[in-house]
């Protein structure tokens, strides 16, 4: 498999951290150099929060450089509308369709963007609108949305499935991994 | 914990599982990010004693005390917590160390979670310690083998300094050790002329630190973790930290000198490699730290000319740097709104924020969640220093001016922080006769870092039940003429005391404690809705700055439920009765 880098954008409590490691896991497995970057602290209290993932056969720096993610993944609109830049231009932008207001919008002084999907299908002709918050529910769960969207992203890498599976299984706690699993395939699903 | 070969792990894990298998038997830290999780992790060994101290200078003269037990020790910090346990450091330097002791300072180019961005590597220098530097989570794991073992063999303190991008980025790391037991026999052994900094013992101890300085730089010279990477011999770079996996990146085939041990630095190999290439680049995050100490050995380089001092490095910021070009940009993306970090829907701050600008009270602030209440539309922190400043600068603004109606003061500082460095300053505003009020927000964690344990929950780090602080008792201890809790969520109340108290010409403490909404994820309360037959749009309840709270299009309050805690604050704040619980 190539190199790739992936980058996943979101809000604080989303669950991007945990995909991001998901991610990293079946890239070590695949036998491959594995480096993820994120920042802990006070960014987290319901700020915009990224997740840098890259893997190839020697990985230096943890950061991805600005226009050059194969990947990107968007767990929420406007958060993929702010990182878009990271994204290489003939990348797969993947998109929750899930709109969270940032305080500067609900306390009135700024207004959320309107048309994300347009002005990013626009700008990256390989874009996708993931149902996440649909398919999640439908999978039995709501809080699986990052699942759905790890089954996602797995579609764009060339890897076996059973290799996803493996990773969600050892890193969720037992009770849920089934639902996971199944959140994971139809994120997986086109 | 399990212990497989390789592993992925952010560096704190790597430095944690370093301690591990290179024998640490003793750490202690405060928490500050980026370094927080190396002790929650050193912590789940069985067989490593490892605590919270409240501050880093405590933790650090528990290290130093452990390692003159003869046992190898170790402390952390953030960047900014070295100062506040500089002192316990500078002179740790002269009575040197018995059994290893690494201190560990997190650094945070970029203030992802920080109030400045100093370079900590000045430290190094200043007091004389050799200090090491990983570039990834491989190298944080085995630098700590290597710090514990220069410290023994050179009888010193040695200075670890990594970065965010070091401590938060995960990488594959091989584990090369089993842990290592009893390297020296542990025990005291009395050494006054070492151990007692008295002048005429200082005087000699100081002259074996230079003595020192002389053999680490033949050290620098030798060790493997400085070492020349050749390749095209137009351009070389002189690099250390995760700068070096920037440089890496960026110029793939030029030849690198990678320092590791980055004080003292290596003259002769910098030489040698200076004179190996046409042209010398120094990248490195923040200060000219590298590029001031060898052009000063007449070596001529490009470094601040090329690079920036502020913020963070990232490979493009290098990558231009070093072409000299203005990079083109890939398309910026278009205007969107930021989403800065909040204070939680329900957090009891909110309440205590919202009175105090109510109050119009200036509002001498500190480090912890709180800290978020400078945002609009809350807007009510009036300074952010350090750790416990509040206090001090509460009571000298109040000495300043004088008892004013018109500007009334008060300090504000979480529970966490006030235990960390409030203390002595609360006993200076008794001591001194001052008037002002203080007001610790006592949610009985320390929030903003990830909830860890402190003095007053009850809990240690390991998870050993011990007697918690008892705030009230101690204000009345120090001196304080007036200490009253209150329960934030009762706004009246809260209101009522704060008013009296900042009036009145004595000293006060107010503790206004509600638990962390955060601690009790599992216990969510019925929502709140808002009625829009009786809302009139007044917005009161907007201040708040609730992350739940918006306004519908015709200029009427609406919560979200999926947002919202269900906490009484924008209720009590409706004077139309218009907030009740979701049905």
């Amino acid at each position: 498999m190539k190199a790739q880098d992936i980058f996943l954008a979101g809000v604080g409590g989303q669950g991007i951290l945990l995909a991001g490691e998901i991610l990293c896991i079946v890239f070590m497995e695949a036998g491959l150099d594995v480096k993820k970057s994120e920042v802990h602290g006070m960014a987290q209290r319901g700020g915009s929060v990224t997740s840098h993932v890259r893997c190839g056969r020697k990985v230096f720096s943890p950061l991805i450089p600005e226009g050059q993610a194969d990947v990107l993944i968007g767990f929420e609109a406007l958060e993929a509308l702010r990182w878009v830049n990271f994204l290489k231009k003939d990348g797969v932008l993947l998109v929750n369709r899930q709109k969270i207001n940032p305080t500067t919008v609900t306390s009135g002084r700024m207004e959320y963007p309107p048309r994300i999907y347009d002005v990013l299908k626009k700008r990256h002709p390989k874009t996708r609108i993931v149902d996440g918050l649909k398919l999640a529910r439908k999978a039995g769960d709501v809080r699986t949305v990052n699942s759905v969207l790890v089954g996602a992203i797995s579609g764009e890498v060339d890897l076996p499935e059973e290799m996803w599976k493996r990773a969600i299984s050892q890193r969720i706690p037992e009770k849920f991994v089934d639902v996971n699993l199944h959140a994971f395939e139809l994120g997986r699903g086109r | 914990m399990e212990s497989t070969t390789t592993k992925l792990m952010s560096g704190n894990e790597a430095i944690a599982w370093g301690a591990y298998d290179y024998g640490v038997k003793v750490a202690a830290a405060y928490p500050g990010t980026p370094s927080t999780e190396i002790l929650e992790n050193i912590a789940r060994f069985d067989d490593v004693y490892a605590e919270w101290a409240p501050n880093e200078k405590v933790a650090l003269e528990v290290a130093i005390g452990a390692c003159l037990g003869g046992v190898r020790t170790l402390a952390s910090m953030k960047h900014v917590g070295l100062n506040v346990a500089a002192d316990p450091f500078f002179t740790a330097s002269y009575i040197g160390v018995n059994g290893g002791l690494v201190i560990i300072s997190a650094d945070d180019p970029g203030m992802h979670s920080s109030q400045n961005e100093q370079d900590n590597r000045h430290y190094a220098l200043a007091a004389k310690v050799p200090m090491l530097e990983p570039a990834d989570s491989q190298e944080a794991y085995e630098f700590i083998g290597l710090a514990l073992k220069i410290s023994e063999q050179y009888d010193t303190p040695v200075l670890l300094r990594v970065t965010t991008r070091v401590s938060h980025s995960k990488g594959l790391v091989e584990r090369t050790a089993k842990r290592i037991e009893h390297l020296r026999e542990p025990g005291f052994v009395k050494n006054p002329p070492k151990y007692v900094m008295v002048p005429n013992f200082a005087r000699q101890r100081h002259d074996y630190v230079e003595q020192r300085m002389v053999r680490l730089h033949e050290l620098s010279e030798t060790t493997p973790i400085n070492r020349i990477e050749w390749g095209r011999r137009e351009v070389g770079i002189v690099t250390s930290g995760v700068a070096y996996q920037y440089a890496r990146e960026a110029r793939p085939l030029a030849s690198f000198l990678k320092l590791g041990l980055t004080h003292p630095l290596p003259e002769n190999l910098i030489r040698d490699f200076a004179e190996g290439v046409k042209k010398v680049f120094v990248v490195e995050e923040l200060d000219p730290y590298l590029e001031d100490q060898i052009k000063a050995l007449g070596i001529p380089v490009l470094g601040k000319e090329r690079f920036p001092i502020c913020g963070e490095l990232s490979p493009e910021i290098v990558k231009q740097g070093l072409s000299g070009k203005k990079r083109k940009k890939p398309g910026s993306p278009p205007n969107v709104p930021p989403r800065p970090p909040a204070l939680c829907p329900g957090c009891p701050h909110s309440a205590s924020f919202y009175t105090m600008k109510k109050l119009k009270l200036n509002v001498m602030g500190d480090i912890g969640c709180y800290t978020l209440s400078v945002a609009p539309p809350l807007e009510t922190m009036d300074s952010t220093l350090c750790m416990g400043a509040s206090i001090g600068m509460a009571h000298g603004l109040d000495k300043a001016l004088g008892p004013n109606p018109e500007s009334r003061s008060v300090a504000v500082l979480g529970d966490s922080t006030f235990l960390h460095s409030g203390i002595s300053s609360l006993m200076n505003i008794a001591y001194n006769r001052g008037t002002s009020t203080t007001v610790i927000l006592d949610n009985r964690t320390t929030a903003m870092t990830g909830f860890q344990e402190h003095a007053a929950t009850g809990r240690t780090l390991q998870g050993v039940e011990t007697p918690e602080v008892d705030f009230e008792a101690l204000g009345k201890a120090l001196g304080i003429d007036s200490v009253r809790t209150v329960d934030p969520y009762e706004m009246k109340d809260l209101e009522k005391a704060l008013k009296e108290e900042v009036e009145a010409p004595h000293s006060s403490l107010i503790i206004a404690r509600r638990d962390c909404l955060l601690l009790k994820r599992g216990e969510r309360k019925t929502p709140k809705t808002v009625d829009p037959d009786k809302c009139v749009g007044c917005n009161l309840c907007l201040l708040t700055g609730c992350p739940a709270l918006s306004q519908t299009p015709d200029g009427k309050a609406q919560i979200d439920s999926v947002v919202c805690n269900g906490c009484p604050i924008c209720q009590q704040i409706c004077k139309l009765d218009a907030i009740s619980d979701l049905a």
